[in-house]
């Protein structure tokens, strides 16, 4: 079999049937990390224990137990889970050297199902940015086009995995970093509902708003990483009890009579004419095997990106607050003697990168005294009315369809020295964060230029089961994620 | 809504963030913070009378394990992440 263009439940299957190893899965796509990642530079440490892991899963099948449902299968996980004993560094140089003791509970688990830790993914540091830019291992390239940001936060896991050098990836979303990663990348990507997935061991950016969740080459890949990673956790207070289901066996791809909500206001933002062309393509791909459209209004959404960035920032800098140096992490040496305040603040000052600390800053000024009123707590009230209007719109829909972003993938540098400009650009991402909402993104199409653009998928709190029908009735109608390949492969 | 983002401002907020910045990292946070902050102002138009502020986006219980002590059997796991440490201890610089 073709392991690069294998999906991971076709590399499963054939390790469980011994027609290949998982020894000889993993040093494939080892054999094309160490080729093609000096060009894209999408992961901070290789897992050099990855041979070991996959030793243990074909001793396993050998003895004849069970190894599990990805058994075998490469992922790539973003550095922003811990992973016990492999260096975890959150693209930060404060973490620089840090060596979790545990495992987050997604990579446990994924671990635990016969996936193959193969290395851990860049990001913008602690998944604050949209480009991979900042993050401390340096730029990471499109495999698509080496001129492009593959996006971010999670643009190491989506660009490793877009030039296949893993199966699948783990990324994380706060206010769109695996979709819109996903989208420039040319991949499957899903943010689930809101305590679907564990926080436990993940690093922390914005706790109300962070999920974990997979990449894939194809809905039935991604449905069968998030059904592996989902469920309650003794670890994290905020994980649904609810019952996980077996969303890979229940796929199908018919939606007659599924009624796709189309948000006015996402569409009277000014769109790249390739993602309006691409979008439109695929309402039409619905609307022939029998959805029907709803047109629908989210007002408040244009506010989405402001009450998102207080929100988020003022959490962020509650969460960063433990980085002062004491326990683990980066610690100062030029602090004056006796003086607490000045080693926390060189060690913070030193360790942290330029949109971290813009961030922190940003969430303390939200946060503090005189102001909290009218950005912490407005933001958090706008955030309600936010959820209740999706909430209301999901009576007259069953799925929601939008672009992802504005516009397919930028060039490396373009952005990033407008902040603003940056953060605005995640104005289709960040209300299904704010309102706990399952998201999703599909590949759907190519730009003028040879990028891929997704389509977002948004469904009701808990219903990812319908947006992963739809996502493979536009995966089947239009064949856009095997249509073409990347520039380096 | 906001006053004019000023330096002062900035190196207040640097100071309770516990975030030691350059004048030149000052100065930039100051323009780049006064732009986005002007931008955000927009919500201030939104009527939120009576509105309970959401900070948990579902209507999911949280739920809680025992509160009891489990013991990391690998505390070296823990204490070689420390910049110093003294034995079983983590190392802090004197204070006082």
């Amino acid at each position: 079999m073709d392991l690069t263009f294998a999906t991971s439940s076709e590399i499963a299957a054939a390790v469980k049937n011994k027609k290949v190893t998982a020894l000889e899965v993993t040093r494939h796509f080892m054999n094309r990390v160490q080729t093609l990642d000096k060009q894209i530079n999408a992961f901070v440490t290789v897992n050099e224990k990855a041979e070991e892991a996959a030793k243990a899963v074909d001793a396993k099948i050998a003895s004849g137990k069970d190894p599990g449902a990805l058994a075998g299968v490469p992922v790539a996980v973003k550095d922003l889970l811990c992973t016990k004993g492999l260096r975890t560094t959150a693209s930060s140089k404060i973490l620089g050297n840090f060596i979790p003791p545990y495992s987050s509970t997604v990579v446990s688990r994924l671990e635990a199902a016969g996936a193959i830790t193969i290395g851990k993914t860049s990001l913008d540091e602690f998944g604050m940015g949209s480009s991979n830019e900042n993050a401390a291992s340096g730029i990471v390239r499109n495999p698509w086009n080496p001129e492009y940001v593959p996006g971010g936060s999670s643009g190491g896991s989506a660009a490793a995995l877009s030039a296949r050098m893993a199966s699948a990836a783990i990324g994380t979303d706060t206010g769109g970093s695996i979709r819109q990663p996903a989208s420039f990348c040319g991949l499957f990507g899903i943010k689930p509902t809101y305590g679907r997935v564990s926080r436990f061991g993940i690093i922390a950016f914005a706790s109300s708003l962070d999920q974990a969740g997979p990449m894939a080459h194809s809905t039935g890949d991604c449905a069968l990483m998030l059904e592996t990673i989902s469920g309650s956790c003794s670890h994290d207070s905020t994980s649904a009890s609810l019952e996980v289901p077996k969303w890979s066996q229940l796929l199908k791809d018919d939606v007659k009579g599924m009624r796709i909500g189309l948000p006015r206001e996402y569409f009277a933002e000014k769109l790249d004419p390739d993602v309006d062309r691409v979008t439109k393509e695929a309402i039409e791909a619905l609307k022939a095997r029998g959805a029907t459209t709803v047109e629908i209004s989210l007002p408040l959404v244009k506010h989405a990106v402001p009450v998102y960035y207080l929100v988020a920032t003022a959490e962020a800098s509650a969460n960063l607050a433990r980085y002062d140096g004491m326990r683990f992490g980066h610690r100062s040496s030029n602090a004056a003697h006796g003086d607490l305040d000045d080693l926390y603040s060189r060690s913070r000052g030193e360790g942290f990168g330029p949109e971290v600390k813009r961030r922190i800053m940003l969430g303390t000024y939200a946060l503090s005294s005189g102001y909290y009123d009218a950005y912490y707590a407005k933001a958090s009230q706008v955030r309600r009315l936010i959820r209740d209007e999706f909430l209301k719109a999901f009576e007259s829909c069953d799925v929601i369809l939008s672009p992802v972003c504005t516009s397919p993938a930028f060039k490396i540098g373009e952005r990033i020295n407008d902040p603003l400009e940056m953060y605005l650009n995640d104005i289709f991402t960040t209300s299904t964060n704010l309102a706990g909402l399952p998201g999703m993104s599909v590949p759907a199409g190519y730009s003028s230029k040879g990028l891929p653009i997704g389509v977002q998928l948004m469904g009701r709190h808990w219903d990812e089961a319908k947006m992963f029908n739809v996502s493979l009735a536009i995966e089947n109608a239009l064949g856009a994620a095997k249509a073409r390949r990347p520039h380096v492969i | 809504m906001s006053k004019a983002l000023d330096i002062p401002t900035v190196q207040k907020v640097a100071e309770l963030a516990r975030l030691k910045l350059t004048d030149d990292e000052i100065k930039a946070i100051a323009g780049q913070l006064k732009a986005v902050l002007e931008n955000f102002e927009q919500i201030a138009a939104v009527n939120t009378k009576d509105v309970e502020p959401l900070v948990t986006p579902t209507d999911l219980r949280v739920h809680f394990r025992e509160d009891a002590v489990v013991v990391q059997p690998d505390l070296d796991a823990f204490l070689a992440n420390a910049p110093a440490r003294s034995g079983r201890l983590f190392k802090v610089p004197p204070v006082v």
